[in-house]
Formats: C-alpha cells, sequence, structure tokens
C-alpha cells in the first residue's frame, strides 16, 4: 500500500512538474465554457432579409416596419426584380427574401386577402424553417390587428406552459452539453495518452516488473486525473451557476456525485482505448477522431435524439455522454433526485465496469 | 525540389506502415459521415405526446385523435390526473401534455369558446418552440372544423382580412437535413485528420529524437515543412472525394455547383489547417501538449462554425472570432457552391481570407520551425 | 597540419548555469579525437554547438572552415552526426533509412543506390535490408546510424557515446570502423564513457564542470598524470 502510495505520488508530480500542460488541461475548459456558454445559441437573432415590394403602399410598409421593429430580422437591401433573388442568395448574406405582390392594399380590401412569399435559403434547413415560422408569426399578429372589429367565435385557445425552461433559454439546453463533452474528451484524452506514453517510452515494462500488481499502475496513473477531472467540473458548474445562471433545482451533492460517476466512466474508457493503442499516436486519434463528433452530435447535447432515425436512437444508448446529459438536466433543470436517476446512474456505473473489466482482461492477455 | 521527393516519399510509407492508424484514417471518417449524417437533425418529430382528458366527450376525443393523425405527435398514453402526468415528464416519459378541462365541450357550445392547457418541456427551448407551433396548428384546424360545423354568421358586419403566407424553401424544397449536414460533416471529417495528423506530427519526431538527426543536416526549412506538409495534403483531398462520392451515391445530396471550384478552395483550406498543424506542433514539446491545443481548438471551430447553430444568433463579439475560424469559410463555400451553384466571384471574399490565413499559419509553421537552439 | 576543428572560449549559459565555460581547442584532420567527461559535464552541449543546433552564447568557432555563428548549414553539408539517441525511423527499412538520409543530403538515386549495396554488404545486412529498422538489436542499429552519417563522404563525424549500451565484441567492430573512416582521411570528433576507449583516441580532451581541464595524447596524459590507464587519469581530474 506504501508502495502504491509512493507510485501516485510520482505521478502526481509528473503532471504538476509539466506546466504547459496543466495550464491547458485546467484552463482550456474554462475558456471554452465561457465561450460556447454565450455563444451556441440557436435562438433567432439580426437574421438578414432582403425584400421584393411589388406593391409599396401603406400596407406593406406598415409589414415592412413591424419585421424592422423585431430583433429577429434586419432588413438588409430591397431588390427590385425576381432574378436579384438568385444573386443575393449566392453571395450568402441573405437569408430569406419577402415578396409582396402587387397592389397588395387593394386586393386585401377587395378580395379580403393577400398574398406574401418568404422565399427562404434552405441550405440550413433550420433556419430557413425558423425563419418562415417567425415572419409567418409577424404577419398573422399584424392581421389580428386588422381585424380587432371582427370577433371569431367558437373557438379554442389553448395556454400553453414552457416548464423547465419558461424564458426558452438555449443556455438552459446546451451548457450541459459543453460541461459532457469537455469532461468525456479531456478525461478519455488524458488518460489514454499518460497510459500510452509510458509504453512507448518503454517505463511500463519498469513499472511492471516492480511488485505492483497492474490493477494498482492503472489506478496510480489514473487517481490524479481524476482530481484534475474533478477540479475541472467544479469550475466549469461554478460557472454555469454564476456566469449563465443556471439554476440547481436538485441536489448539488448528487449533482457532484454524478460528476464523479461521469469522470470515472470517461476515464476508464480511456483506460480501454490505452490496452488497444500501442502508441500515442494510435491512441489520441482515437479518442479525438473517435469521440469528438460521435459525443457531440449523438448525445443529444444539440440534436434532439427522439427525431433520430430509430436504430440511431439505438445507438445512442451506448454514448455515455447521452445518460450524463439526461441526469445534468434532471438534477438542474427539474430538479429531480435519485429516485428519477438511478436508471441513468446504474448505466454509467455499468460502463465503467464494463470498460474496466475489459481492459484488465486485455492486459492480462498482453503479459501471458 | 530532388530533396523534397524523398520526404515525401518517406512521410507517405510512414502514414501506410502504421497498422493501427490506417483504419481510422482510412475506414473512421466515413462510418461517422454515413452515420452520424443521420443523427444530425432538428427536424421535429415523434413528439412524445400524452394527454389528460377531464372532459370525455365527443369534443374531446375528436380533438385527440387530431393528435393521434398528425405525423408529429407519438401519443404515448393518457394520464388520469395531472400528478401523474407531471411524474411522468420529470421521468423524460413524455414531453409535451394536454389538459382537456371538465365541461370543455358545454363551454365551448354555450360560451363559444374554451380554454385547453398545453405543457411542454422547455429544457431544449428550440425544439419547445417548434412543438408549440406544431400544437397551435392542429387546435387552429380543429377550430376552423368546429366553427363550419357549430356555423353561426359572425356577429359583426366588418369581415375579416387575411394575409396568406407561402413559404418555399430554395436549394432544398423538402428542408432535408441531410443535404445540409452531410457536406458539413465532411468539412468537419477533412479537418479533422488534417489537423490531428499534422499537430502530431513534428513534435512526434522531436520525442523520438530524429528531428535532431534531421537537423545536422543542411535541408532548408521550407524543404522539410513543405515535405511533411504535402502527404497530408494529398490526404485531405482523397478523404474529401471519397466522401463526396458517398454524399453523391448514397445520401443523393445535389451537387449543383463547379466541383472544380470545390476542389480549388479544399486545396488552399487545408494548407490553412496543415500549417495550424505544424505550427502547434513546433511550439510544443510533446505529442500530449499538441493534441490538447489541437483539440482546444478543433472543439472551438466546430462549434463555431455555423454548422450546428447559426453564426447569426451569437452575440456580436462572438461572431468577430468566428472571422478567424476556418471551418467557417469551408463550410459556407460547401453550401454555396455545392447546394446553390454559386461561381468564383461569389465565393472570393471567402477564397481571399483563405489564401490570406495559408500564408500566415504556413509563414509561423516555417518561422517556429527552428533547426538550431 | 590542417585544423578542421577550432574552438576559442566557446561558452553556453543557460540562465545562471553555465554549461560550457570558455572552452579553447582544436582538432587537426583525419584525427580521432576523443572527447571524454562524466555525466552532465558539458559534452554533449558542447558538441551542439559544434554541429550547428546550439547557438553558442560566446566565444568563437570554426567547422570545417565555416563559423559556427553565421554559416552553420555549410558546416552541415561536411559533418556526419550520430545521436546518443538512436535517431533513425523504426517504421521504416534499413535501405529506407539510408536512402531518405541520403536523399536529404542532396546525394543523386544513383549514388544512394550503389551507395547501399556497399553499405550493406560492408555490414553484413544482407538479410535484413528490408526489414524494419525497429526490429533490429542495438548494435546493429549502431552500425547503420554510423554508416549514415558517413553517407555523405563528410569532412568531420560527431559521434555521441556511440558505443552506449553495445556489447565488447560489437563495439570492437564499431571502433573498426571507425579506424576505417579514419584511415580514409575522415576527422572523427566522438564522446565517451568507454576508458578503454580512450586509449584508441590519438588525442584526448577531459571535460569537467564545463571546462577542459586536459587534453593531450592518452600516453602523455598518462605521463604527467602518472597513471597506469586513461580510467586512472579520469579518476584523478574528475576527483579534483
Amino acid at each position: 500500500m506504501k508502495l502504491f502510495y509512493v507510485f501516485i505520488k510520482k505521478e502526481f508530480y509528473h503532471i504538476i512538474r509539466d506546466r504547459r500542460s496543466l495550464f491547458i488541461l485546467l484552463g482550456m475548459p474554462i475558456i471554452q465554457i465561457l465561450l460556447f456558454g454565450f455563444a451556441i445559441t440557436n435562438e433567432i437573432n439580426n437574421v438578414n432579409i432582403a425584400i421584393l415590394d411589388h406593391s409599396k403602399d401603406v400596407t406593406t410598409q406598415n409589414i415592412i416596419n413591424k419585421i424592422s421593429a423585431s430583433s429577429y430580422f434586419s432588413i438588409k437591401q430591397f431588390i427590385e426584380r425576381e432574378s436579384d433573388i438568385e444573386k443575393v442568395f449566392k453571395k450568402g448574406k441573405i437569408k430569406a427574401v419577402l415578396i409582396f405582390e402587387n397592389d397588395f392594399s387593394k386586393k386585401l380590401l377587395k378580395n379580403s386577402h393577400a398574398t406574401v412569399q418568404i422565399i427562404a435559403d434552405a441550405t440550413d434547413p433550420n433556419t430557413a424553417n425558423t425563419i418562415s415560422n417567425y415572419i409567418n408569426a409577424i404577419i398573422q399578429s399584424y392581421t389580428q390587428e386588422l381585424n380587432k372589429d371582427v370577433v371569431v367565435s367558437y373557438q379554442i385557445i389553448p395556454i400553453s406552459h414552457m416548464v423547465y425552461n419558461p424564458e426558452l433559454k438555449s443556455v438552459f439546453m446546451f451548457v450541459p452539453g459543453v460541461m459532457t463533452v469537455i469532461l468525456m474528451l479531456v478525461s478519455a484524452m488524458m488518460t489514454s495518452i499518460s497510459i500510452t506514453r509510458e509504453k512507448e517510452l518503454g517505463t511500463m515494462e519498469i513499472i511492471l516488473v516492480s511488485p505492483l500488481k497492474p490493477i494498482q499502475v492503472i489506478a496510480g496513473k489514473v487517481i490524479p486525473y481524476v482530481f484534475i477531472s474533478i477540479i475541472n467540473a467544479t469550475i466549469i458548474i461554478l460557472l454555469s451557476l454564476f456566469i449563465f445562471k443556471m439554476p440547481v433545482q436538485g441536489s448539488l451533492i448528487l449533482l457532484g456525485f454524478e460528476n464523479v460517476i461521469f469522470i470515472v466512466t470517461a476515464l476508464a474508457f480511456g483506460i480501454l482505448i490505452s490496452t488497444i493503442s500501442a502508441t500515442q499516436q494510435t491512441a489520441m486519434m482515437i479518442s479525438l477522431m473517435g469521440l469528438m463528433l460521435p459525443v457531440i452530435i449523438l448525445s443529444g447535447f444539440i440534436f434532439p435524439i427522439e427525431s433520430m432515425p430509430l436504430p440511431l436512437q439505438i445507438i445512442s444508448n451506448i454514448i455515455p455522454a447521452k445518460w450524463f446529459i439526461i441526469i445534468i438536466k434532471g438534477i438542474m433543470l427539474k430538479g429531480v433526485g435519485i429516485t428519477y436517476l438511478w436508471k441513468e446512474t446504474l448505466v454509467l456505473i455499468a460502463m465503467s465496469l464494463f470498460f474496466i473489466g475489459l481492459s484488465t482482461k486485455k492486459y492480462k492477455i498482453r503479459l501471458e | 525540389m530532388k530533396i523534397l521527393g524523398f520526404i515525401i516519399q518517406k512521410e507517405f510509407k510512414q502514414i501506410f506502415r502504421n497498422k493501427g492508424m490506417l483504419p481510422i484514417i482510412f475506414v473512421m471518417p466515413f462510418i461517422q459521415l454515413l452515420i452520424l449524417s443521420n443523427a444530425a437533425t432538428f427536424d421535429i418529430k415523434n413528439i412524445k405526446f400524452s394527454y389528460i382528458d377531464n372532459d370525455h366527450s365527443t369534443y374531446s376525443r375528436e380533438l385527440i385523435s387530431k393528435f393521434e393523425a398528425s405525423k408529429y405527435f407519438h401519443v404515448i398514453t393518457d394520464f388520469p390526473s395531472e400528478k401523474k402526468a407531471k411524474l411522468a415528464m420529470l421521468n423524460g416519459d413524455v414531453n409535451v401534455i394536454l389538459e382537456i378541462p371538465k365541461y370543455f365541450e358545454r363551454d365551448l357550445q354555450k360560451e363559444k369558446y374554451a380554454n385547453l392547457s398545453v405543457t411542454i418541456n422547455a429544457i431544449d427551448g428550440a425544439s419547445a418552440g417548434v412543438e408549440n407551433v406544431y400544437v397551435n396548428q392542429i387546435i387552429q384546424n380543429f377550430n376552423k372544423n368546429i366553427q363550419v360545423e357549430l356555423f353561426q354568421p359572425s356577429n359583426s358586419n366588418i369581415a375579416s382580412v387575411d394575409i396568406l403566407t407561402i413559404p418555399s424553401f430554395w436549394y432544398n424544397k423538402t428542408l432535408n437535413y441531410k443535404t445540409y449536414m452531410v457536406p458539413g460533416i465532411l468539412v468537419l471529417l477533412v479537418t479533422m485528420i488534417t489537423l490531428f495528423l499534422s499537430g502530431m506530427n513534428i513534435v512526434r519526431e522531436k520525442e523520438i529524437g530524429t528531428l535532431e538527426q534531421i537537423n545536422v543536416t543542411p535541408i532548408k526549412k521550407s524543404q522539410f515543412i513543405v515535405g511533411k506538409l504535402f502527404p497530408f495534403w494529398v490526404l485531405g483531398l482523397s478523404i474529401l472525394t471519397v466522401g463526396l462520392i458517398i454524399a453523391k451515391v448514397i445520401f443523393n445530396v445535389p451537387i449543383v455547383g463547379n466541383l472544380m471550384l470545390m476542389y480549388l478552395y479544399t486545396s488552399i483550406y487545408i494548407l490553412v489547417i496543415l500549417g495550424i498543424g505544424l505550427f502547434i506542433s513546433n511550439f510544443t514539446e510533446t505529442q500530449q501538449q499538441a493534441m490538447f491545443i489541437s483539440w482546444f481548438f478543433m472543439v472551438i471551430f466546430i462549434l463555431m462554425s455555423g454548422l450546428f447553430t447559426p453564426i447569426e444568433s451569437m452575440p456580436n463579439w462572438a461572431q468577430r472570432i468566428t472571422d478567424f475560424n476556418p471551418i467557417k469559410y469551408f463550410v459556407e463555400v460547401m453550401r454555396m457552391v455545392m447546394l446553390k451553384g454559386s461561381g468564383f466571384i461569389d465565393i472570393l471574399p471567402q477564397v481571399l481570407k483563405t489564401v490570406l490565413f495559408a500564408l500566415i499559419m504556413n509563414g509561423l509553421a516555417v518561422w517556429s520551425y527552428k533547426k538550431t537552439t | 597540419m590542417e585544423k578542421v576543428i577550432e574552438a576559442k572560449s566557446l561558452t553556453k549559459s543557460f540562465g545562471d548555469f553555465t554549461a560550457v565555460n570558455a572552452i579553447t581547442f582544436h582538432v587537426e584532420k583525419g584525427e580521432i579525437f576523443g572527447f571524454l567527461g562524466a555525466n552532465g559535464a558539458g559534452k554533449t552541449t558542447a558538441m551542439k554547438m559544434l554541429i550547428g543546433i546550439s547557438n553558442p552564447t560566446s566565444g568563437e568557432a570554426k567547422v570545417a572552415g565555416f563559423d559556427v555563428f553565421k554559416q552553420r548549414e555549410s558546416i552541415k553539408n561536411n559533418i556526419g552526426y550520430m545521436s546518443q539517441k538512436f535517431a533513425l525511423y523504426d517504421d521504416l527499412t534499413v535501405k529506407e533509412n539510408i536512402t531518405f538520409f541520403g536523399g536529404i543530403y542532396g546525394l543523386s538515386r544513383e549514388v544512394i543506390k550503389s551507395k547501399t549495396q556497399v553499405l550493406i554488404k560492408e555490414l553484413n545486412l544482407e538479410e535484413v535490408e528490408n526489414q524494419l529498422v525497429g526490429s533490429l538489436p542495438l548494435g546493429w542499429k549502431q552500425k547503420i546510424s554510423f554508416s549514415v552519417a558517413l553517407l555523405h563522404n563528410p569532412k568531420i563525424v560527431f559521434l555521441d557515446e556511440p558505443t552506449g549500451g553495445v556489447d565488447p565484441i560489437t563495439r570492437r567492430q564499431f571502433w573498426e570502423m571507425i579506424y576505417k573512416a579514419a584511415n580514409q582521411g575522415t576527422t572523427i570528433f566522438v564522446t565517451t564513457h568507454y576508458m578503454d576507449e580512450a586509449e584508441y583516441c590519438d588525442r584526448v580532451s577531459i571535460m569537467v564542470n564545463g571546462k577542459i581541464e586536459a587534453l593531450d595524447t592518452p600516453k602523455n596524459l598518462k605521463n604527467s598524470y602518472k597513471a597506469d590507464s586513461m580510467n586512472d587519469v579520469f579518476l584523478k581530474l574528475a576527483r579534483g
């Protein structure tokens, strides 16, 4: 046991001596969470649009004023011909063009309806769809103003309650995701590299001939990183509480506990990577190339899992980050306790055990 | 020129000899392209929906059947009480709850209006907004039906006016996410492979000691850097090619624009990424440091590229940061040329910025490679 | 005699620490010059300044007639170097390593081809020429490294502890290679730990704490320090 303690101490010194890496490990997550917390949002804001107004009358002017008054859009350009639409889209700055038909006010009075065409650049379908919905909403509310004297009868009026995030803040959605991506990648990368590094430099053999058991060697390499990851997690949680005003509806202790479990899962995955790669280069490529995009895309961080095709919903279950994101959102935003999250917690624990078990097995095979 | 050939030959041999790396370079990107392109969608479908029917009337059942018929909603179950429904939402089993109050039908007939309560899990604010729109659409349609059914002339003489909005979605009529995501994910994969490989390259030679052996030869700095760049440049363009074929053949992504223009831009773009990689490689001491730094920049480049969340939505200062993000320009050019058929003049601003970055980054890479300490 | 290396008060400091403290010496053409010293005495640092990969702090030095401050790249054309850390590519074969290093010294493919054949034959490497260098025993690797350092017919070859960790038989063979190169007119600048090897050198210098404390032929050194072997000379000097 004393030997084990000495070994951990050596590992700690290794990490602390390499100032540059330590600075990177602790500093980068802070910069990232600050940057992404503010920048990653899919709320529509100041989208550039152009107007093609064939009427140029009072009504169209009113609608244009309504649109430019909203913070969602900024009218960048007035065009005169249909053929110009193609041109502005190809330049790429304008995301949508509004076309008012001719004699707009006249038609509205005479036929009691008139038409606005919304042409959206759908190379980004999500933005295109949102733009179209928002413009539609602005025009509808303008229509209601025009119709304020008309009483409509027989209608059901739905009253919507947006629960857990009444202001529909993107931050609430993305901060847990950013937190997860950072913890997952940093932890997996750190362990896989530090173990393969010893293999490559040949120092692993020296340690393996010592009376330490292989499991102690691995634990000794990982424990310092558990501490670093816990520091990272703590900093990230503090930033999300105080800078991004994320609530913690549930128990802070549970949140801490779940973070430790997730860190262990990620580190265990790092160990597994190190057992299957011979060089640092391979370990890094697996933990970076192999993890980065799947964790970002399949975890529910950005894209809702329910919307994915069924086979991918099933695949998403093997991504530890998915479960952790559910847990964080549950504790922070819904305020639920372990009675609701035991299933997700068990999945993470089972994954950690699986990774560790598999690594130990691989190790034994190699040593024989 | 002759010397360059020897370096390039050696680098290629080393890439193809590393058996552990080959699948990561040549197989993994394409598997990810195939799988992840299907997952990256904001298309809201299968909304987990449930309802509490306190009225059990003809109208309430009719309204519910409209939700059951909608392709957006997946009706999980009904709940006898609000409490049970709330618990299910806490558990994550449902995301939208419709509560029909008692006397719903009676109020509607007598008072000519009735209220409904809709509860939406809004943690994902954007999805919640869309879900709300869908709920409203169904109810609006239902309103029109009952207005016809219970027709009564409006008690006002003023006719209501209506402004119709007709949306049309250019370049991607059906709002197909794959058309958008496949080129984007391809961009990310090309960038990641080339950045990580070049970022590790020189520092690896530093760590194993071969760089010192190179430094005592009369080789020129620029020869060495170019020799290192070229194989990865070829690699990046090959991955792009295979990726484009997958995009066309498997995902049926339209390629409207000029392919040569794509290649012209990409060949400059990869130089930027390789320059960044070699620069990182030169000023770090271990592969570990090089990888952490590459990782740091890669995550920033990816999440601030405008691929997953729109750049216009970012605060101004963050938009200024994205001006320095090469991936942003690549995503823009890819979309413009492939989907819209933009020409050289259209993408000129992006091309100029990319050329500038390429000059700066490779200048820094040559400068930071020091043969003497 | 022509002087191929000349150093005057050559100094290298890292902050407060002076690794090489104003050393002055010269090496003559065709000589085998032993550069001795305990670990940390400053041997490798001094050597790195001479081969142009480390900037001297002060002093002056010329290698093969070129200045170590201003004409480093010209020096590199005229020297070969073998580092104490094995520095060929483990993931390339013997032949490929030779081709690569020949190539970056600007040799043509034909010259490289014929030189490779001669080398492989001399070193008896016919059976392993297409094997990855990483799979060969250390002694063989060192011999290949030395041959690679000689590939472009340099005027001077710098060897940094070339025989560290090698068995006595291979060491013997290695020194035969050194003699052969020296006989053909190549100057050899070699650092070593093994004092028996010092006896093979034409002249040796002994560095202690960044300074050259003694410089002469092994015979004269033994006489002036009244010692039986170079080992005794070294111990007397190192203990101060």
